[in-house]
């Protein structure tokens, strides 16, 4: 025997009761949705389609139940969304009765902006110019995001309310100290508050509370036979005919299935057999990747979060 | 090895029939290069919670900026931002996650430089235990003191005493029984329920994930295992009832409900409530959620209460069990910890927020500062960043509120900058201050200040007309008892009263009772220059006299009210007798009797006698006064 020994295997696929900690979950995160309806003027809920946005929506809903929410939701669409994200957006929006902004960049969409000739300035364009432009053009003084803190080391350290200034920069040294749960949301005009409602939260506990409360998620996060070309070690799947194929790339039938969802061109696939939900969280617990893995935007350097959330990157 | 394994293994036995375990929240701390960082990296990898992408980056990361040779610098997995890893230090509070097969953790890793007592306790506000870092050759060191004593002052109860880089000191026993002794003897008094001293090696994992064969005579459980098994109580559950309105719920008007977090106890449908500070109780008809309404919630739980009646209640409020309600004050004693580089200065006005209630307040004195490292109290002028003081507050209205250590949800509180909106410092109330005795003549010159601008709302002249025993004096009694309560500043003048002082010379003639409304409308006016919410009660039975007390004012100031009851029903009720009398010829000029009472044509508000209480009457005025936005 010696000390290194890792946690024995034989545990690594059973779980801890999960009712107890996701009940103090759900009930946290209400609280902390319920503080922002009560002291911010004027509060959106950043919606992503993701299963993140799935189970942030549904808690926005718990929160004032029987009420409906009182604030609109708001899309930044880069117009390189899955066509199943769009459709699943469009039916969230009109099953619960909800006020939806779609917002787009439309003067880079008019220059032509692609994620596959432009790369990174695709990014800051279509996602944080636009959602930076969005922010300002409604004078949003509350955006909800479904970010979490165990996604990425950066985000460990980010408030549940997190500042920007009037400019809308994240300043690591400006952020105000959270004490019990007592969160200070009072800004000045034109600053604003991005809150983190699942900030606690866990990938796994995301994945079992979707499973507990049978929350509707996108198909795209279930495995299905899907035309794919694999680039750079990443399975793209060829969502429409903008896809540009590189000589020799012939899309093949695959059995894929995404655990993070993007823009269709920057978002890679794993193959996957799961289809129900406790196969996807059988096969999250025996994973040994991390899920922002797939999102070729991430990896660009050690750094690339910190560098594009200071700028307003969500 | 498999025999060890095997030990460790929890016995299936021992699983049944325990209630599963809720997410553990523990803080870390430690002085510098004690090794935090490096124990929740060991943590997550032993746990293979460190995946193949990560381990990449790690061993790449290693190379470049490691401090451990040819090994894994584990510590690199958990510091975070590019500036401190340049600095090679952490500098703000981190949450990591973990899970093993019988718990899920939450990490709170704070630094243990000197300047950042700030960040330790925000960790420890929101944890249940405190894993104390020591390296093993430099034993207890004036930052674990501070450490130890930051956390029992912020509720910690169980503390984990990790005596780290034992393989340093050749895994003397010796040495870890000093240590743990002296931090023992030197955490007294604290108030701490479990302390376990476990020996370790965050570098090489020895007894941080399974018992190591380095230390045959530490027979304790190894750190993990610890954590994994460890209950912390709760307690919040046994206390009595209490929730903070944070909403009101209205989606329509045939539902208003009050959601909120239930901060401590339990409620089911029957239970008793008052609302705190004004006082109104109700009781609890239904407990709603989207899942279906409850038969009962408790500590912690998001919910929506529906109560069996209408009453004024409003975010900030506290809906606490009726029997034994939370205390009510202005005043305060409370331990502070300063958070920002601008001093606290006693005297200046800031916003302290507890529960979901933000009222005006003012540090009226310092009574001490209290060095963190020796425990000893100083005199002290004004708290700088990361001091931690005992202070006096006032505050502009009363808050419901419980001692921290009865309650953090509604003990712990925070300052907030009204200028900047920073958050500056927070509190942990520890009693109220009776005024009689604790308010010394410095305190009243400030409380004069405070005076002059404390006026959280706008003057106004509810103006109550009526028939004599119509109710007027009844109602606005209540009225103004319902906004005291709530710390608005009041005056009643009632026309009975005045006439025994400033009306005396007059009679029941017509022009005497003009007069007698003209005098009256005049000092309501004074009152209300004052900043006064004023409650007028007068007969004031002529259109034109009443007409004239509202032009005395501004616009929206006066605010006619109204109470109706028929002469029959006065007659029936005559709490003066003074119908009688009036039947009987003894008085003259009696309104309703034998002299005319002019109707409000358009009052602000119509209280029909007749369909409600009293109680509910007064309600009722105080929601329009809210409406009006004469107070928030």
């Amino acid at each position: 025997m010696n000390a290194l020994a890792p946690y024995p295997d034989a545990l690594a696929v059973t779980l801890p009761s999960a009712t107890a900690h996701l009940r103090q979950l759900e009930a946290e995160s209400i609280h902390i949705i319920r503080e922002v309806a009560a002291e911010c003027r004027n509060p959106v809920f950043l919606y992503s389609i993701g299963k993140d946005s799935s189970v942030l929506l549904h808690l926005i809903r718990k929160a004032f139940y029987p009420s409906r929410p009182p604030f609109p939701l708001l899309h930044i669409d880069t117009g390189w969304k899955f066509r199943e994200m769009i459709a699943f957006r469009d039916e969230t929006v009109r099953r619960y009765g909800l006020d939806l902004i779609v917002h787009t960049n439309e003067e880079a969409r008019a220059q032509g902006i692609n994620p596959f000739d432009h790369g990174s300035f695709y990014t800051h364009a279509m996602k944080t110019e636009a959602l930076k432009a969005a922010l300002r053009h409604h004078a949003f003084d509350a955006a909800f995001g479904g970010a979490r803190r165990d996604e990425e080391k950066s985000r460990a350290k980010e408030r549940i309310f997190s500042f920007r200034t009037a400019a809308q920069q994240w300043e690591p040294k400006d952020q105000r100290p959270e004490f019990w749960h007592l969160y200070n949301g009072r800004v000045a005009p034109g600053e604003s508050m991005r809150v983190f409602p699942l900030s606690n939260w866990t990938e796994l506990d995301v994945w079992q509370y979707i499973q507990s409360e049978d929350i509707p998620i996108v198909p795209l996060y279930r495995a299905a036979p899907r035309p794919v070309v694999e680039r750079d070690g990443n399975l793209i799947v060829v969502d429409d005919g903008r896809m540009r194929l590189h000589p020799g790339e012939v899309p093949e039938e695959r059995m894929v299935r995404f655990r993070s969802l993007g823009c269709y061109p920057l978002t890679g696939a794993i193959e996957s057999a799961a289809r129900t939900l406790p196969e996807i969280v059988g096969e999250m617990l025996a994973t040994r990747t991390s899920e922002r893995g797939t999102r070729l935007i991430d990896k660009d350097e050690a750094n690339s979060m910190e560098h594009k959330k200071r700028e307003g990157y969500f | 090895m498999d025999q060890l394994v095997q030990s460790f293994l929890p016995d299936p036995s021992q699983r049944q029939g325990t209630a599963p375990l809720g997410r553990l929240r523990f803080l870390t701390c430690g002085s510098v290069d004690d090794g935090k960082s490096t124990l929740i990296g060991r943590l997550l990898y032993d746990t293979r919670l460190i995946l193949d992408d990560q381990l990449a980056t790690l061993e790449r990361e290693s190379r470049r900026h490691g401090t451990t040779g040819a090994d894994m610098d584990l510590a690199l997995l958990v510091d975070g931002l590019e500036a401190e890893r340049q600095q090679g230090i952490t500098i703000d509070v981190a949450y990591r996650f973990m899970t093993t097969p019988r718990r899920s953790f939450m990490v709170a890793d704070t630094p243990g430089h000197e300047q950042y007592t700030r960040n330790m306790a925000t960790g420890a506000s929101n944890a249940d235990l405190a894993v104390m870092l020591v390296d093993a050759r430099k034993g207890i060191l004036t930052q674990t003191r501070r450490h130890a004593f930051i956390a029992g002052l912020m509720g910690i109860r169980h503390v984990v005493l990790a005596v780290n880089k034992i393989d340093l000191v050749e895994f003397s026993q010796e040495r870890f029984d000093a240590i743990a002794a002296e931090f023992r003897a030197c955490t007294e008094g604290l108030d701490f329920s479990t302390l376990q001293a476990i020996p370790i090696s965050a570098r090489h994992g020895d007894n941080v994930i399974t018992p190591s064969i380095n230390t045959p005579w530490y027979n304790g459980p190894s750190l993990l295992s610890y954590l994994e098994n460890i209950v912390v109580e709760q307690e919040t559950l046994a206390r009595p009832f209490r929730m903070p309105v944070q909403w009101v719920n209205r989606p329509d008007l045939d539902f208003r409900g009050y959601s909120g977090t239930v901060a401590s106890g339990r409620v089911q449908p029957g239970d008793h409530v008052v609302v705190q500070p004004s006082g109104a109780a109700a009781e609890i008809r239904k407990i709603v959620t989207m899942d279906g309404t409850l038969p009962s919630a408790g500590a912690g739980d998001s919910v929506t209460l529906v109560l069996d009646r209408e009453i004024d209640a409003s975010r900030g409020d506290v809906l606490a069990a009726a029997d034994t309600p939370v205390r009510v004050a202005d005043a305060l004693s409370a331990r502070l910890i300063w958070l920002h580089d601008t001093p606290l200065m006693a005297g200046r006005e800031y916003l302290v927020k507890l529960g979901t209630r933000s009222v005006p307040g003012t540090v009226s004195r310092i009574r001490h500062r209290i060095d963190v490292n020796t425990r000893e109290a100083e005199h002290a002028e004004s708290l700088g960043l990361n001091d931690l003081g005992s202070v006096e507050l006032h505050l502009q209205a009363p808050i419901a509120f419980e001692p921290y250590a009865d309650s953090r949800e509604l003990g712990g509180f925070i300052l907030i900058d009204r200028l900047t909106n920073a958050t500056v410092g927070v509190g942990m109330i520890e009693a109220e201050l009776h005024r009689a005795t604790s308010i010394t003549w410095q305190e009243l010159d400030v409380d004069r200040v405070a005076r002059g601008r404390l006026n959280q709302q706008r003057p106004a002249v509810l103006w109550f007309t009526g028939l004599s025993g119509a109710g007027k004096s009844t109602i606005a009694n209540l009225v103004e008892r319902r906004l005291h309560a709530l710390g608005r500043h009041t005056y009643v003048l009632d026309g009975d009263n005045l006439r025994h002082g400033l009306n005396r010379d007059l009679g029941f003639s017509e022009a005497d009772r003009a007069e007698n409304v003209r005098r009256a409308s005049e000092v309501a006016a004074l009152f209300a220059d004052a900043g006064l919410i004023v409650i007028a009660s007068l007969i004031s039975p002529y259109r034109a006299e009443r007409a004239r007390a509202r032009a005395r004012l501004p616009e929206g100031e006066f605010i006619e009210v109204f109470v109706d009851a028929s002469v029959d029903e006065c007659r029936r009720r005559d709490p003066k007798g003074l119908y009688q009398k009036a039947d009987a010829g003894l008085l003259r000029g009696f309104t309703g009797v034998d002299a005319p009472y002019e109707a409000p044509e358009a009052p602000e508000l119509h209280l029909r006698t007749a369909d409600a209480s009293p109680e509910e009457l007064a309600e009722h005025v105080v929601a329009e006064l809210r409406g009006r936005g004469i107070f928030g």
